[in-house]
């Protein structure tokens, strides 16, 4: 090849290169980024912003992260650990109640051994269950049995029953059906046979996934005070709505420990069954 | 399987042995111990005489709630708008603060064991504490809007997002980036062909499934003052006005339900 074609070869096609896009459609990659942009304008647009009132918040932000700085444990100890026991009461007595409660709801939803009525009405007692947030079922919960930790328990165990009923309930469509077969079979009672042809695959799951629901009502606990449900979360809304930031904080700091503690506990508990 | 010898000669088969059993037996115990003294506790703190009404009180409440109030609808559809934003824009928030963080708690990305050690207390920090406080503390300092409200919805998905993020980074391939480092490039270079690709679609997904946890939380997060549909849905609750409660509740659940679906039908289509 003389080195003219070669020369003009090179002129040709030497095209730089670039990473794939990530969506192959051009109209879609584009009309994504259009639409993201009216969207952000439109939604930045819709928020008003009273300037001035962030402006004077401004000062007790800088109160609150002195707070941050100087946590006071102190001056209102008593309402801190009263909230924090009767949280962690409340997330004891509310787990277990959920435990218990969400079996039958599980067994029903799940649609290889329930009958299809049942599963619908279970199915729809977890949706209905799961759909709303804890500290709207905490409303509803304090309207009828008043204030105090009773309606926190009802709430949280409630919750409980939309969390642990599905999960247990998906676990339970997933098992080895031959082994249920196998126990069928054998002439065994409706009972019988879920209890040695479906617990005995759905145990450790169900032990880990209790543990976990346990943490996860300590967290809730701890806000559904706000709404009057008993737990430190009440406290918290004291402390802020008297700026006492010390106190607020400490009330923080208080969750945050506990919260990671019993989130490792959960971990390592959770380790061990699985 | 242990076995126990019986006096006359046959033996009888434990799931465990006797130490194993007593061990559990005693967990057992425990564990009633401690139900019952968490129960003990609550039972010592409520008022018995009002939960005797509850069953009056729970059908008095349910006939307030119908028929419900469908004439309010009209005037939800922008606190329901105010609602998808503060979703939206918190967990844009949200990404923008983890992405850096989650460089810096990666422990193939991060500079060094102290600054991963900070990055993780900053994510342990905004994952234990719920929106709600979130939205708490910033009412208190911003005043009520929605604003409060984003930045709350914003400073708790950073944990949530940060965590996640950085597990994913920590799993990557780690062969393109011998390759790239092998290539002369540098860091940022290597970052952004060798890691970035990588952990792209797994963002992806962590963030619209953040986006359907915020769309629920976002919905409450105005019980508090914090903008959006939890104002309109305090007000009501407060006048008792439980026939617009019902309204209220209903788009709250088919909000719930659209975005999860979007979420979901999204995620799928990306991974």
């Amino acid at each position: 090849m003389s080195a003219a074609g070669q020369g003009a070869l090179r002129r040709r096609e030497v095209p730089v290169w670039r990473p794939k896009p990530m969506i192959r459609s051009f109209w879609l990659r584009y009309g994504l980024v259009v639409g993201a942009v009216v969207y952000l304008r439109l939604a930045l647009g819709s928020i008003d912003v009273n300037w001035d009132r962030v402006a004077r918040g401004w000062e007790r932000a800088k109160v609150l992260f002195e707070g941050f700085a100087r946590p006071d444990f102190a001056s209102r100890w008593e309402f801190i650990q009263v909230g924090i026991l009767e949280s962690l009461a409340m997330t004891v007595v509310a787990t277990a109640l959920g435990i218990v409660l969400s079996i039958p709801f599980a067994f029903g939803a799940a649609r290889n051994i329930a009958s299809p009525p049942v599963y619908l009405l279970c199915r729809g007692v977890i949706a209905v269950a799961r759909s709303f947030q804890e500290i709207v079922i905490a409303i509803f919960f304090v309207v009828m049995v008043g204030f105090g930790p009773l309606a926190g328990v009802l709430t949280l165990a409630f919750a409980s029953i939309g969390f642990l009923g599905k999960l247990l309930a998906e676990d339970i469509e997933d098992i080895e059906p031959s082994q249920l077969e196998a126990i069928r079979s054998t002439g065994a009672t409706w009972f019988q046979a879920m209890a040695y042809g479906v617990v005995p695959q759905v145990m450790p799951r169900f032990v880990g996934l209790s543990v976990y629901r346990l943490d996860i009502n300590f967290r809730e606990s701890s806000v559904i005070g706000i709404v009057g449900a008993g737990g430190i979360g009440g406290a918290l809304n004291t402390s802020i709505a008297r700026y006492e930031y010390g106190t607020t904080a400490a009330i923080i700091i208080v969750i945050v420990a506990l919260v990671y503690l019993g989130e490792y506990a959960s971990g390592v508990v959770r380790k061990r069954v699985q | 399987m242990p076995l126990n010898p019986r006096p006359d000669g046959t033996v009888s088969w434990h799931k465990r042995d006797r130490r194993r059993a007593l061990a559990t037996y005693f967990g057992y115990l425990v564990g009633a111990t401690l139900l019952l003294v968490a129960w003990r506790f609550v039972s010592d703190q409520t008022l018995w005489f009002f939960v005797a009404d509850a069953p009056r009180q729970a059908v008095d409440l349910v006939s307030r709630m119908f028929p419900p109030q469908w004439s309010y609808a009209d005037r939800l559809w922008e606190p329901l708008w105010d609602t998808v934003n503060i979703a939206t824009l918190g967990t844009l928030m949200g990404i923008v603060i983890s992405v850096p963080i989650a460089f810096l708690a990666a422990r193939n990305t991060s500079p060094h064991t102290a600054v991963r050690q900070a990055a993780l207390v900053v994510i342990a920090f905004s994952r234990s504490v719920n929106s709600l406080i979130w939205a708490l503390l910033l009412v208190s300092i911003l005043g009520p809007g929605v604003l409060a409200g984003i930045i709350a919805i914003g400073l708790r998905s950073v944990g949530f997002c940060t965590k996640l993020l950085y597990e994913a980074i920590e799993e990557v391939n780690p062969k393109p980036i011998e390759a790239l480092t092998a290539t002369g490039s540098t860091g940022s270079q290597v970052v952004a062909y060798g890691i970035v690709p990588q952990v792209l679609p797994a963002f992806a997904g962590i963030i619209l499934y953040r986006w359907d946890i915020n769309i629920r939380s976002s919905t409450v997060v105005g019980l508090v003052g914090a903008g959006g549909i939890g104002i309109q849905l305090n007000a009501s609750i407060n006048a008792l006005q439980w026939d617009r409660v019902t309204v209220i509740f209903v788009m709250i659940i088919v909000l719930v339900l659209a975005a999860e679906w979007v979420s979901a039908r999204v995620r799928g289509a990306i991974q």
